[in-house]
C-alpha cells in the first residue's frame, strides 16, 4: 500500500489495513517544496513506529539529484527498508543507485548489500530493458509497472480492459520470472470502482502477476480475496501432493492421480497455490505440505 | 546550525503538529506550545522540541508550536524540518544505528 | 321518580367508592360544536409566563425537559429565561440531556436561578464551567433507564415538565411529527418526553404547531397534558435532524465495523430471530451495513431492532431483514418517516426502554448491542462521561442499560484517537461497570472479558484478531507515550449513578492552571 510521505496520520496507520507491504513515497505524492520535510517524517516513523511483520519499502527521488541522495543517506541507514527506484529506464540507472547505496552502507557500518533494491519501470525505454534491468543488481526483489507514466509515454490512455498495458506486463512479467524476482502489478486509481479493480486483479493474476499496488485500504481485501485460493483449489493440490509422498514411500518412480501423469510443472503449481493459501491463512490445520 | 530567518513546517492536520522556528531576541530558547492535549502531553511535547533543538545543535530559538496530537516522531521530524529550513542548512545528519 | 334515600343502602359504610345522590341541575351539557370547542375551551394558555403561574411552579422546584431536539433545541432556554425574568430561585433543572446549546444555562446558574442539575450528559461551555466548578451542587448523570427509575419510583419527583412538541391538537395529544401538514420540525418519537408527560405534576406542551383534535395516533395523550403555549419556533431543524446518517467512509471505522459484524456473527447470538441495538457513532452504524451482507447470505433476520433509531435500520426494515422496531429517539428524517408511517415502528416510553424497574423492559430483551467509548480500561469499566483531560464531554445514555440487558455486549473503538489512548490503565470516570463490558473491538485487535469464558471458546479457532485487553492498552500506550496524570482538586462536581441509583464513581472539579 502506497502511503504519501508527508502526511504523519497516514504514515502512524499504515500497518493496520493488512497490506502485504507498506510503501512510503518520498517522490510523486509529495510537492517539490515538501520533500525534505516528507524524508524526516518518513525517517523518523520508521525509527519509532514498529510496524510488525509487514514489508517495508521507500520510494526515493532520482538518484542523480541530491534530493534523491538525501533519500538514501537517510533510508538506507534506518536498514528498514528496501528501495524502489522510481522511472527506471537502463541497468545503468539501477547500478548507479546502487553505487549509492554501497557507498552509504559502507561509510556506515551497515552490512553491503543488506539494503534491498526494487525496480519501477514507467517507461517505453524501460519495458524493453526489463530484463536487462531485472538481472542488473542482485539487490533487487523485484520488479513493478507504473502504468500512469508509462501509457503517457506511449502517447495513449488508460482503459478498462487494459490492452495498452498487455506488451509492458508481459515484458515485466518474464523478466522478472528470468531474474527469478516478483513482479508487481500497477495502482487502481479509481477507488470508488471495486468491480474494476476485481477485474484487473484477476487478469494480472492469470497473467501470473505476484501482487498488486494499492492506494487505498479499500482496496485491500478484493485483492487478497482474488489472490486466495479457493477449496476445491486446495483440495485439489492436496491430493496431488498426498500422491507424491505415497509415491515416494512405495519407492515408485513415475506418480499418477487419477488416471493423469504428474510431472514437475503439476507439483510445483500445487506446492505454490498451499503457500500461496497457507499466506492467505486459508489452509486448515492437519493440511501440510510434502 | 545558526538560525538566519523564519522556519516553518507541518501543517494543523489531526496527528500533525505546525513549527516555526525562528532567532529569539532573547538568550536561551523558548517554546510557545498550543496543544489539544496539553495536559496530557504539554511537558512531553515541550521537552522533544528541546532536546531535538539541542541534538542539532541549535541555539537561542524562538519556537512556535500547534500541536494536534501528533507523536513524539512527528514532532521531531517536523522540528528538524523547520530548524534545517530556518537555518538555511541542506546538510542533513543521519543516525546509522535505528531504536 | 321517588326521591332516594342512601341509608337505604345496606353496608353503606363499606362502600367506599360511591359518591352522594345525584342531582340533574348539577349538569351543564355543552352544546357548542367540536370546531367551537376546540377554538375556545381548551387548554391553551396566551403565554408561557401564564401556563407557568397556572402550574405553581414554586422556587425550589424541579422543571423536566426532554432532549429530542438535540443541537437544535429553543424550549430549555426559552423557558429559564422566562423563569429568570419572574424571579424564580434554586431550581433543580432534571432535563433528560442536555447539549452544547445550553450555554445560556451558565448565567442563570451564576444568578441563582438554577440551583440542581439532573442529567444523562453534558456538553460545550456549560460542560467545562461545570467541570471547573460553576455549580455549588455537584450535578447527577443518570442513564436513561435510571432517569426513568428515579421518576416512576418518585426518587425524582418532577413538579413541572416543559415539553416542546412538533405536533399538538388544543387538548394536548403530542406528537413528534405532524400528521396535518408538513409545517413544524420533526423530531421522531418522543420516548423521553412521554415518560415526563406520565409522571409530571403538571405538564405544560410548547408546540409551534397546533392541529386539529385528534391528533391521533399519539406519542403523549391529552389525558397527561395541563397546559398548552404556543410559540413561534420550538427548535431548528438542522440542529434537530440530519437528512439521514451518512455511511462513514473513513478507512479506520469500517475496519472496526467490519470486525464487530465478524465478531457478532461469531458470538452465537447470530440466528434467525435475533435483537439488535446499534449506536449512532460512526463504527456502529458501519457495522450494521457489514451485518446486512451476513444477514443476506445467511437468510437470517432479526425479530427487532431497539433505540436510538437511524434510517440504516429503516432500510433493513424496508429490505425486510428487520421485523419490527422499538424507537425511544429518531435520529434522523428517514427514521422520523418511518415512525410516522410503518405500523410496526412503535414509539416507547424511556421507562419501556430501559427501567430497571420493569421486568419486560425492553434492554433485557437485545441479544447484542454495538455501543461507543471514549475510554475502557483493563478492567472493561466504560467512560462516556469525561475526556482524558477529565472534562464532562458526554452523556451516558442507554449505555448501563443496554450493556446490562444485552446477551453480548460489543464496544466498539479506535485504538487511539489522535494521541490520546482510548483503551487505558483505569478510565478517568467509571460510567459503565466492567462487569457488563464483554466485547472490545479496535482497529488492531478484539479482547474479550475474562468472565465471558463462553465467548472466548466462541472465538477461539475463527479468525478473528483476539488478543487481551492489556495488551491492546501497552500497544497503545507504547505509540502515543504515557500521558501526564490529570490534576484534580478535590471538589465534587458530578455525581454518576447507575441505572438502580447507587453512586458509581465521583467527577472532581479539574485543577485550572
Amino acid at each position: 500500500m502506497f502511503v504519501p510521505g508527508n502526511n504523519p496520520g497516514m504514515i502512524r496507520d499504515a500497518y493496520i489495513y493488512g497490506s502485504d507491504c507498506i510503501m512510503f513515497d518520498l517522490e510523486d505524492s509529495v510537492s517539490v517544496d515538501q520533500k525534505d520535510s516528507a524524508r524526516f517524517l518518513v525517517y523518523e516513523a520508521l525509527r519509532t513506529i514498529d510496524y510488525g511483520d509487514k514489508e517495508l519499502i521507500v520510494r526515493v527521488n532520482a538518484p542523480d539529484t541530491k534530493t534523491g541522495v538525501d533519500d538514501l543517506e537517510a533510508m538506507v541507514r534506518t536498514r528498514k527498508v528496501a528501495i524502489r527506484l522510481p522511472k527506471t529506464e537502463t541497468a545503468a540507472d539501477v547500478l548507479g543507485c546502487e553505487k549509492q547505496i554501497e557507498r552509504i552502507e559502507r561509510e556506515n557500518g551497515i552490512p553491503v548489500g543488506s539494503t534491498r533494491m526494487m525496480a519501477a519501470i514507467e517507461s517505453a525505454k524501460g519495458v524493453l530493458n526489463a530484463e536487462k534491468i531485472a538481472l542488473s543488481s542482485k539487490r533487487l526483489i523485484g520488479i513493478a509497472l507504473g502504468a500512469e507514466d508509462y501509457v503517457t509515454d506511449l502517447k495513449t490512455n488508460r482503459s478498462p480492459e487494459g490492452i495498452e498495458l498487455l506488451f509492458a506486463r508481459s515484458m515485466i512479467l518474464l523478466a522478472a520470472r528470468s531474474a527469478g524476482i516478483d513482479a508487481i502489478d500497477t495502482v487502481y486509481s479509481d477507488v470508488n470502482n471495486e468491480e474494476g479493480l476485481r477485474k484487473e486483479a484477476r487478469l494480472i493474476k492469470q497473467l501470473g502477476f505476484d501482487g498488486k499496488s494499492v492506494i487505498n485500504p479499500r482496496q485491500i481485501k478484493p485483492i487478497c480475496e482474488i489472490y486466495t485460493p479457493t477449496e476445491k483449489e486446495i483440495e485439489k493440490s492436496q491430493a496431488v501432493m498426498d500422491a507424491i509422498e505415497q509415491a515416494h514411500k512405495k519407492g515408485s518412480g513415475v506418480i499418477a492421480l487419477n488416471g493423469k501423469m504428474i510431472d514437475k510443472p503439476i507439483v510445483e503449481r500445487a506446492q505454490r497455490v498451499l503457500d500461496l493459501a497457507k499466506a492467505a491463512g486459508v489452509l486448515g490445520e492437519g493440511e501440510d505440505q510434502a | 546550525m545558526e538560525i538566519k530567518k523564519i522556519g516553518t513546517a507541518g501543517t494543523m492536520e489531526s496527528s500533525d503538529i505546525m513549527v516555526t522556528v525562528m532567532k529569539n531576541k532573547e538568550a536561551g530558547t523558548s517554546i510557545q506550545l498550543t496543544s489539544s492535549v496539553e495536559k496530557q502531553y504539554g511537558r512531553k511535547i515541550q521537552e522533544v522540541i528541546r532536546r531535538t533543538l539541542e541534538e542539532l545543535g541549535v541555539e537561542d530559538a524562538l519556537v512556535t508550536a500547534v500541536d494536534k496530537g501528533a507523536l513524539d516522531c512527528t514532532i521531531r521530524a517536523r522540528v528538524k524540518t523547520a530548524a534545517h529550513r530556518a537555518c538555511g542548512d541542506e546538510n542533513y545528519k543521519w543516525e546509522a544505528k535505528a531504536n | 321518580m321517588s326521591r332516594l334515600e342512601l341509608n337505604e343502602i345496606p353496608h353503606l359504610e363499606e362502600i367506599g367508592s360511591i359518591g352522594d345522590v345525584f342531582d340533574a341541575a348539577r349538569i351543564r351539557k355543552n352544546y357548542k360544536t367540536l370546531a367551537e370547542r376546540q377554538a375556545t375551551d381548551n387548554k391553551i394558555v396566551p403565554s408561557l409566563e401564564e401556563a407557568v403561574r397556572l402550574s405553581g411552579l414554586k422556587d425550589g422546584m424541579t422543571i423536566s425537559f426532554h432532549h429530542h431536539f438535540r443541537n437544535g433545541d429553543h424550549i430549555v432556554n426559552m423557558v429559564l429565561d422566562k423563569l429568570a425574568e419572574m424571579g424564580f430561585r434554586d431550581l433543580t433543572l432534571a432535563a433528560s440531556s442536555l447539549t452544547t446549546v445550553h450555554e445560556p444555562l451558565i448565567r442563570h446558574i451564576r444568578d441563582g436561578v438554577i440551583r440542581r442539575i439532573e442529567t444523562s450528559g453534558l456538553r460545550g461551555p456549560l460542560a467545562e464551567a461545570v467541570s471547573r466548578g460553576l455549580m455549588e451542587v455537584p450535578v447527577v448523570f443518570r442513564s436513561h433507564g435510571g432517569r426513568a427509575y428515579a421518576v416512576e419510583s418518585g426518587k425524582l419527583k418532577i413538579d413541572v415538565a416543559f415539553l416542546g412538541a412538533p405536533s399538538c391538537d388544543p387538548y394536548g395529544n403530542a406528537n413528534g411529527y405532524s400528521r396535518d401538514n408538513d409545517d413544524g420540525v420533526r423530531c421522531g418519537s418522543m420516548g423521553y418526553a412521554k415518560l415526563d408527560a406520565q409522571y409530571a405534576d403538571k405538564v405544560i406542551i410548547l408546540t409551534d404547531n397546533i392541529v386539529p383534535y385528534p391528533n391521533a395516533p399519539f406519542g403523549i395523550p391529552e389525558s397527561d397534558v395541563d397546559y398548552i403555549v404556543k410559540v413561534d419556533q420550538i427548535g431548528d431543524p438542522e440542529g434537530i435532524m440530519s437528512g439521514a446518517t451518512r455511511f462513514t467512509k473513513n478507512p479506520k471505522e469500517l475496519l472496526i465495523a467490519e470486525t464487530a459484524a465478524k465478531v457478532i456473527e461469531a458470538s452465537g447470538r447470530f440466528e434467525d430471530g435475533f435483537s439488535m441495538q446499534m449506536g449512532s457513532g460512526g463504527a456502529s452504524l458501519a457495522t450494521a451495513r457489514f451485518l446486512r451482507e451476513k444477514m443476506l447470505k445467511k437468510k437470517i433476520t432479526a425479530s427487532f431492532a431497539l433505540g436510538g433509531i437511524t434510517g440504516s435500520i429503516v432500510d433493513l426494515y424496508n429490505e425486510g431483514l428487520v421485523k419490527k422496531i422499538l424507537d425511544v429517539q429518531s435520529f434522523d428524517l428517514k427514521a422520523a418517516q418511518s415512525l410516522k408511517d410503518n405500523r410496526f415502528h412503535q414509539q416507547i416510553s424511556a421507562s419501556y426502554y430501559a427501567s430497571p424497574g420493569n421486568k419486560g423492559t425492553a434492554v433485557n430483551q437485545l441479544d447484542v448491542v454495538v455501543l461507543s467509548a471514549l475510554e475502557i480500561d483493563v478492567d472493561f469499566n466504560v467512560n462516556v462521561l469525561t475526556g482524558s483531560d477529565g472534562v464532562i464531554r458526554g452523556a451516558v445514555g442507554g449505555h448501563q442499560d443496554t450493556a446490562f440487558g444485552a446477551s453480548v455486549s460489543i464496544v466498539v473503538a479506535p485504538l487511539t484517537r489522535g494521541r490520546i489512548q482510548t483503551v487505558v490503565d483505569r478510565v478517568n470516570t467509571v460510567v459503565t461497570p466492567g462487569r457488563t463490558v464483554d466485547v472490545l473491538v479496535t482497529d488492531q485487535g478484539v479482547a474479550v472479558n475474562p468472565i465471558r469464558r463462553d465467548l472466548i471458546e466462541r472465538f477461539r479457532g475463527t479468525e478473528l484478531p483476539v488478543c487481551t485487553i492489556e495488551e491492546l492498552r501497552d500497544k497503545a500506550e507504547h505509540l502515543v507515550g504515557k500521558a501526564d496524570p490529570i490534576p484534580y482538586l478535590d471538589r465534587v462536581v458530578g455525581i454518576v449513578t447507575y441505572r438502580d441509583g447507587s453512586v458509581i464513581d465521583l467527577i472532581r472539579q479539574v485543577k485550572e492552571d
